[in-house]
């Protein structure tokens, strides 16, 4: 049951990208996604390329979880390439396939797109199988902090995903057992046309809901017994601390960054 | 001065509803175990979320420490008076045991050094230092109730509320709760307030406070309280299993010298029965 309840596709491996700063990562994962848009020819790709399997690399995850985590996206990247193919009508025409022309400048266009948009998933997902989801919490109220000054509930916020975080498992083991305990009573949720068994969930739904809201009063009243009263005046026992990996990581990124735009065409 | 005094206590939720609780008033000492009990809708619950200014008393008077509870101390009030409830889950607030606890301290701006501190020791007291870093869900009802008080003694307080707290557990995981709290009471000396239905939960305490319909229907020792079986069972509680049985043994003519409290109670003035005659 353990492994049904583990919450996002975190791999414990314990690298040093596991132990970075998740605000760090973050920060590297939002201005890859937007300086790649800017690199334009072999060299900068090839920056690009290097730091995102390098750092996929680092992190020890085992290829079957990286490919399991893109698997839903390789259709996409398999479909962008081919649309470039038939749609792009540059350069000289290579074959025809079918009686539509592929031009040579579809063929490049095609793997350059498809390669940009398999690199940002694969940077993007090292942060989920790196970074446990508390961890992302903490970094997202560290980064939104500054918002605060202008009346942002960022605490809040970050309260409200960690209870979400910790409740999830407790609710799926409520959903198992009330829909144990609505089979029991004859309510059929595997067979039927679909209609019947969208209808099937409601007997599930209506008792989770219910419950759900009178586990969220009482817990309302936990926390105020517990002395909660807002993000004023509170100190937190998780910290975030920016160590030396964080500073080189940053610091490799920017070379990355740099030298790309300096090769990339200005013509 | 008493840890918790109630003077006259009323409490109704709004107006023209009836009162919950009508002209209440008791003490509590410091060091003291106070059981509560009475059947469901008794308003034993309501006095405990009124300790914990959870709910205002619409008249009367509360004073914990020599403080009267109003709006304005309330968050000291908190800081002394620690509250476990029932639901094990429904008060986890941590994604795991060590920032569960860790929790309470957070809420009162406790610094981050001492925060460790606290947080091994009280995890110590309730004998779950060892799980400092499970998820709720990997833990039993029991062991999450244990991280409650552990989250409670982090704030050291000086009263500990327990509402209907074992009343979700299996009966070993109630005893390892009643034991554990007894333990950290006696060695600290708090105020202990155990608020139930179950007869047999009040046997430990020093005090026993009965409420019926919103009333103070007695406050007696257990050993007097079990000797009115029948009066107990007309307001709705069940009579323990010992008291039965002590009480059916009279009926067949064989008296105990003293009305026992416990099965090993039971059991010595069994065996030493016939040496008495």
């Amino acid at each position: 049951m353990n492994n049904l309840l583990i919450v996002g596709q975190y791999v414990p491996t314990n690298s040093i990208v596991h132990r970075m700063d998740p605000r760090i990562k973050m920060l590297i994962i939002f201005f890859y996604v937007i300086f790649i848009f800017f690199a334009n020819n072999i060299v900068s790709y090839a920056l690009f390329t290097v730091f995102a399997v390098g750092g996929t690399l680092l992190t020890k995850v085992p290829w079957r979880f990286i490919a399991k985590g893109l698997t839903p996206v390789w259709f996409l990247i398999v479909f962008t390439f081919i649309l470039h193919l038939f749609v792009t009508k540059e350069g000289t025409v290579l074959v025809n396939v079918f009686g539509l022309p592929i031009y040579s400048g579809a063929l490049e266009q095609g793997a350059v797109i498809s390669l940009r948009f398999f690199l940002l998933i694969l940077l993007t997902s090292l942060l989920t199988l790196t970074t446990t989801p508390i961890e992302i919490t903490d970094g997202v109220e560290a980064l939104l902090g500054p918002l605060r000054r202008f009346k942002f509930p960022v605490h809040e916020l970050a309260l409200m995903m960690s209870i979400s975080l910790r409740f999830i498992p407790t609710l799926l083991q409520e959903t198992e057992k009330i829909s144990n305990a609505q089979a029991s009573r004859g309510v059929d949720f595997r067979t039927g046309p679909f209609r019947e068994r969208v209808r099937a969930v409601i007997p599930l739904l209506v008792p989770l809901f219910v419950s759900a809201f009178k586990r969220a009063e009482e817990l309302a009243m936990a926390m105020e017994a517990r002395g909660y009263r807002g993000g004023e005046g509170r100190t937190k026992l998780r910290e975030l601390q920016v160590m030396k990996r964080d500073v080189a990581a940053l610091v490799i990124f920017i070379i990355v960054v740099a030298a790309a735009l300096i090769t990339r065409d200005y013509s | 001065m008493h840890a918790i005094e109630f003077k006259n206590v009323s409490f109704r939720y709004e107006e023209e509803q009836p009162y919950v609780l009508r002209n209440v008033s008791f003490q509590v000492e410091a060091g003291e175990w106070l059981a509560i009990i009475g059947h469901n809708g008794s308003g034993k619950s309501t006095i405990a979320k009124l300790m914990n200014g959870l709910l205002f008393p619409t008249e009367g008077e509360i004073i914990i420490n020599g403080i009267p509870l109003n709006e304005e101390n309330i968050w000291e009030i908190r800081r002394q008076v620690g509250m476990v409830f029932q639901n094990p889950d429904n008060q986890f607030v941590g994604t795991t045991v060590r920032d569960d606890v860790a929790f309470g301290l957070e809420n009162r701006g406790v610094p981050r050094a001492e925060m460790m501190d606290r947080i091994t020791s009280s995890l110590e007291q309730v004998r779950m230092q060892d799980y400092l870093l499970h998820e709720p869900y990997r833990l039993s009802g029991g062991q999450k109730q244990r991280v409650a008080i552990a989250g409670v003694l982090a704030i050291s307080p000086s009263v500990i509320i327990l509402d209907e707290a074992t009343a979700m557990l299996d009966p070993l995981g109630r005893k390892e709760i009643l034991d554990t709290v007894h333990r950290v009471q006696e060695a600290q000396q708090l105020g202990l307030i155990t608020i139930t239905h179950d007869l047999n939960e009040v046997m430990q305490a020093h005090r026993v406070l009965v409420m019926n319909d919103g009333e103070i229907w007695t406050t007696t020792v257990p050993r007097e309280l079990v000797k009115r079986q029948t009066e107990l069972q007309q307001i709705g509680l069940d009579v323990p299993f010992v008291t039965q049985l002590a009480h059916a043994l009279e009926r067949q003519g064989i008296t105990l010298d003293e009305q026992p409290i416990d099965h090993e109670e039971l059991l010595d003035a069994l065996w030493t029965l016939h040496s008495n005659k």
